[in-house]
């Protein structure tokens, strides 16, 4: 049986946070350069301009792309098979979390009580979620997530019979709302379906599907290009200051659900939007 | 595009002149304050103490920075949404203060008392936290250091890049620049 000891979950974990804070993916930089290429706005362009001057920044210093270094949300794929060495998974990831952000200068954004709100000084604890596969694998996504555009997001309980021109109106309503303050050009996640928190968990990840994939089914990607030109005919821009760049990418996804429901969530993140993957 | 420079602090008739669209430079002293800042300033007033400092023509800047690397003076500091301060705002712009910096658009009620008291929105590159802190020269927290990122800092920036979104008059950048955009054949 293979054994993973938790000292290389912490390290992996720990190099992970600050990899993702510091660089930004292939497939972002891309879809930031064709914003560029294409936007028509002089703030839009300039801001634009901005983004990608401190991405080069970000790398020569070797700091954070953003202030806002996020909540951590995890996904972890554990193999069934698998057996962990020398403690348990869940403190291994936190602790991986705590060394992260102590070791890369990282801001500490999380509060211990949503009321008393005194911050925990490591940025832990992070929200993993767990999903248990076949084999002996260890897959852990990390998405650091910012609170600016975490706030703009939103989610609603549709009934069957406002079905997709339903999904629709509510998905451009949450970017027409909430775009200026998300910093736009913005990635959006949808979930479509299963239960309240499924449909809001599918959000989440989905916004850690590359920009420029597609949902394979059919209908949903005609939905995905749907959104993003409806979006970006809003005229929002760059940061909210006009423009026809208010969001790179929709991505949706959907799952079985109740014959009385219609669940739809929407995450949106910002430009800056952090996902790193590792299998150990 | 003309840049205009300002040299902190902003007197009113600085301030009038400003006109949304206008890009600038902000050089001189500001100071940072955000969410819990602002919480405990409100709280300060409540129960009739001074504020930690006279706002009279100063600029806040809505930031809460990372910590600095060694060799550095303070981590990445891109603004943060301005929208969550409003609540806050008028009762510190009735007392003298001349500017904000942030990000995304303000309440009726934060406009209104910008008009009344003449002062100045203005927004940078959200997410441009490494190449805003480049701008930064010297950094003091004089504030409420418990809080952490959190507490009130007096900064020194230098040719810090911001836009005039909402000026003295109302005319507000986030209303007028998107219409130009907007296509109508979608919508």
């Amino acid at each position: 049986m293979k054994k993973i000891g938790i000292q290389q979950i912490i390290d992996h974990v720990a190099e992970m946070c600050i990899e993702a804070n510091t660089f930004l993916s292939e497939d972002m930089m891309e879809g930031l350069h064709r914003a560029k290429g294409s936007e028509e706005s002089e703030n839009g362009k300039e801001i634009l301009e901005t983004m990608l001057c401190n991405f080069e920044v970000a790398e020569n210093k070797n700091i954070p792309i953003c202030q806002d270094t996020g909540m951590v949300v995890m996904f972890v794929s554990f193999g069934q098979d698998l057996t962990i060495a020398g403690g348990s998974l869940e403190e291994a990831l936190q602790a991986g979390v705590a060394k992260g952000y102590e070791q890369g200068y990282l801001r500490k954004s999380v509060v211990a009580d949503p009321f008393i709100r005194t911050n925990t000084g490591n940025n832990t604890p992070a929200v993993i979620h767990y999903q248990v596969v076949p084999g002996d694998g260890l897959k852990i996504k990390i998405l650091p997530k910012g609170f600016g555009s975490e706030n703009t997001s939103a989610l609603k309980m549709l009934k069957p019979s406002d079905g997709m021109a339903g999904v629709k109106e509510f998905v451009l309503q949450t970017v027409e709302t909430g775009s200026p303050n998300a910093c736009a050009p913005i990635v959006v996640g949808v979930g479509v379906g299963g239960t309240m928190e499924k449909a809001a968990i599918m959000a989440k990840e989905a916004l850690s599907r590359p920009l420029g994939k597609h949902n394979p089914l059919e209908h949903i990607e005609a939905l995905e290009d749907y959104l993003l030109e409806a979006s970006n005919a809003l005229g929002i821009g760059p940061m909210g200051l006009g423009g026809i760049n208010t969001v790179l990418g929709v991505n949706v996804e959907v799952f079985p659900t109740h014959i009385a429901g219609l669940p739809v969530a929407v995450n949106i993140s910002c430009y800056v939007n952090r996902h790193v993957e590792r299998e150990l | 595009m003309a840049v205009v420079e300002i040299k902190t602090p902003i007197k009113k008739k600085e301030r009038k002149k400003l006109r949304a669209g206008d890009h600038v430079r902000i050089s001189g002293i500001i100071y940072t304050a955000r969410d819990a800042a602002h919480k405990r300033m409100m709280e300060a007033l409540e129960k009739g103490l001074p504020l930690p400092m006279d706002f009279t023509d100063e600029i806040i800047y809505y930031v809460g920075p990372c910590p600095a690397k060694p060799g550095e003076i303070i981590g990445s500091a891109g603004p943060t949404t301005s929208g969550r301060m409003d609540i806050y705002t008028p009762e510190l712009l009735d007392r003298g203060l001349g500017g904000m910096i942030g990000k995304g658009n303000r309440s009726e009620r934060v406009i209104n008392s910008m008009m009344s008291n003449d002062a100045v929105y203005f927004a940078c590159v959200g997410g441009a936290g490494a190449l805003l802190q480049d701008c930064i020269k010297s950094v003091e927290i004089i504030a409420y250091e418990d809080l952490g990122t959190e507490a009130i800092r007096k900064i020194e920036v230098e040719d810090f890049p911001a836009i005039v979104v909402i000026d003295t008059l109302g005319n507000n950048l986030y209303e007028t620049e998107r219409k130009k955009y907007t296509n109508k054949l979608w919508i």
